[in-house]
């Protein structure tokens, strides 16, 4: 009797299904085309920034528009190298990112292993604080940051740029979400065959990881590599300026030249769109981190 | 096989002292400086001072303002849209869905000053879009002079950069909602709308409003794209809170009036946060 009815309504389910299909070919062109707009609309301003960055500044202000990439790449770069100096700016960017993503990384997945995987005193409490200290508005810690910076003479070097976001909570429940599906039994079996803890996290849980390290070592770069308000404030001169606050330095000026803006804001983006297509999956997952869980 | 009890201590160490130093400490200082002013380089009390004279500035009310219409009409357009695009590519029968998921999302690996300088660049009184408007014989609009078009140019900029976020945030909870689900209400005949408002967006309700609460916190604090795209202009019309916080801090050097502001900014997040988490009737 069961079997007879889950069969028929399995029948009418793919009869419903075919009438579907037929009658939505209409709604289906509809639905193309409404993707196909979002398309466009997500795109194109990539587009109109490699467009920028190879033409005149002028020419981005015609009538009829200019929608070709043009023939001045190499005037743009050299005019913007000589406004913000770009090869410290790439390094500047390149190394407070790298360093921050390495020493981040590691303090996030040590913290993460003793809140995933331990019982301690004060687990809780530190636990609370963390996931607290995220709804905190950036703007609430941004003048002690400064004056603390200010007064051990700190501004305006790596150190600062670094250090003060080094401890990131987001990151430490990207690994904590990751590590709390780590077998326990594992490490039972690890301690009883007189394994270290250090020596079993290193060799049997992380290894593990990886997938999880890249995700959150993505999430960090991103924070870095984007990172504005925080650069803006303690950083002085040209020599220390990351990507953002170069930029923004470029419109800064009353004669905006869009061609250099446009060339900046292109080596600043392309990399990222470049590393996000072919780590397609690491990058949201890193990115989305434990919303998906 | 005796445990180790120092183990995770030495672990969360690190963490906890750089937590304590750059978070715990600024967090409490910024307090105490709301509560000072500075006379000659030399903090001391005021008491309620900075906080009473908040409710007399005219640009704060203004920002304050601002702020809360860009959130009333940015968030939910925004998660609206969402919602549309992962129904759309969660849809059987969309083909190349990759390829759309991909394209949404590229947004949201900019940098927030890049795009608010494109976006700049494109809302110029003689920009593309200008131009564009003008070619088919549309009149120009005053994108970022007005003061009303000049909000809207940074909900245009913020939703674009947001949109693919939040959709591959539900696009990764739609696929944990049971395909029976849907066939079931195939069968009492729902149509697409239906079942877009009664199942998909009932299902939903926890991620939608984690996205809410994320996205709320975010605009609250929106400083890159108005600095960068109208500068807080024309004449105050898109000064947000976090810009305002931050000319007073770095322009004016009014370090305790400028604490006071981003103790009322953490207040109004608490306070949303615990209204949506009312609203919804979430744990």
């Amino acid at each position: 009797m069961n079997a007879l009815e889950n069969v028929s309504v399995t029948n009418q389910v793919v009869t419903v299904k075919k009438r579907t299909l037929k009658r939505n070919l209409p709604s289906k062109i509809l639905m193309y085309f409404l993707l196909a707009i979002f398309l466009v609309v997500s795109v194109f301003p990539f587009y109109w920034m490699l467009v920028g960055a190879t033409n005149t500044s002028g020419k981005m202000f015609t009538i009829p528009p200019t929608l070709l990439p043009g023939k001045e790449f190499m005037t743009n770069l050299t005019n913007l190298n000589d406004t913000i100096g770009i090869t410290q700016v790439l390094f500047n960017s390149i190394f407070v990112a790298a360093v921050y993503v390495v020493l981040a990384l590691a303090i996030s997945t040590a913290a993460a292993y003793a809140l995933a995987k331990f019982e301690f005193k004060g687990k809780k409490i530190i636990f609370t604080a963390f996931l607290l200290s995220m709804m905190i508005p950036g703007q609430a810690t941004l003048i002690p940051l400064f004056r603390m910076m200010s007064d051990f003479h700190f501004l305006n070097s790596y150190f600062a740029l670094i250090v003060p976001g080094l401890c990131f909570p987001f990151a430490i429940f990207l690994m904590r979400q990751n590590l709390l599906a780590f077998p326990t039994e594992l490490l039972e079996s690890a301690r009883l065959d007189g394994a270290s803890e250090l020596r079993t996290f290193l060799t049997i849980v992380l290894p593990s990881m990886k997938p999880a390290l890249a995700a959150t070592a993505i999430f960090l770069f991103m924070t870095s590599w984007n990172s504005f308000m925080w650069p803006l404030v303690a950083t002085s001169s040209n020599e220390m300026h990351t990507f953002p606050v170069a930029i923004s330095s470029l419109i800064g000026v009353t004669k905006i030249d869009y061609g250099q803006v446009m060339m900046a804001v292109s080596l600043a983006t392309v990399p990222m769109i470049i590393f996000f297509l072919s780590l397609q999956r690491q990058f949201i997952s890193g990115m989305l981190g434990s919303a998906l869980k | 096989m005796k445990k180790n009890i120092a183990f995770p201590y030495f672990f969360v160490a690190p963490a906890v002292i750089l937590f304590a130093i750059f978070t715990i400490y600024p967090v409490f200082d910024s307090l105490i400086l709301s509560f000072q002013k500075s006379t000659a380089g030399v903090y001391h009390f005021v008491g309620f001072s900075n906080y009473t004279r908040l409710l007399g500035d005219t640009i704060f009310l203004k920002a304050l303002g601002n702020t809360g219409l860009i959130l009333i009409i940015q968030v939910p357009v925004m998660i609206f849209l969402a919602l549309v695009l992962s129904s759309a590519l969660n849809s059987q029968i969309l083909r190349f869905k990759g390829f759309f998921r991909t394209a949404y999302f590229l947004p949201a690996v900019t940098s927030l000053v890049a795009y608010a300088v494109v976006f700049g660049s494109l809302l110029q009184s003689d920009g593309l879009f200008n131009n564009l408007l003008k070619l088919i014989g549309l009149g120009s609009v005053p994108w970022l002079s007005d003061p009303l078009w000049s909000k809207i140019s940074i909900i245009m900029a913020v939703t674009w950069r947001w949109t693919g976020y939040n959709m591959v945030i539900f696009l990764a909870a739609l696929q944990n909602i049971s395909e029976d689900t849907y066939e079931a209400a195939d069968l009492d005949g729902a149509g697409k709308v239906q079942k877009f408002f009664y199942i998909t967006i009932p299902q939903l309700k926890p991620v939608i409003l984690f996205s809410t609460i994320l996205s709320t916190i975010g605009t609250l604090q929106l400083f890159d794209e108005p600095l960068n795209l109208t500068k807080g202009g024309p004449n105050d019309a898109t000064m947000t809170l976090g810009l305002y916080i931050y000319q007073s801090g770095f322009q004016y050097f009014d370090f305790g009036y400028a604490s006071a502001m981003a103790y009322v900014v953490v207040l109004i997040v608490a306070i949303l946060s615990f209204l949506q988490f009312k609203v919804t009737g979430a744990e």
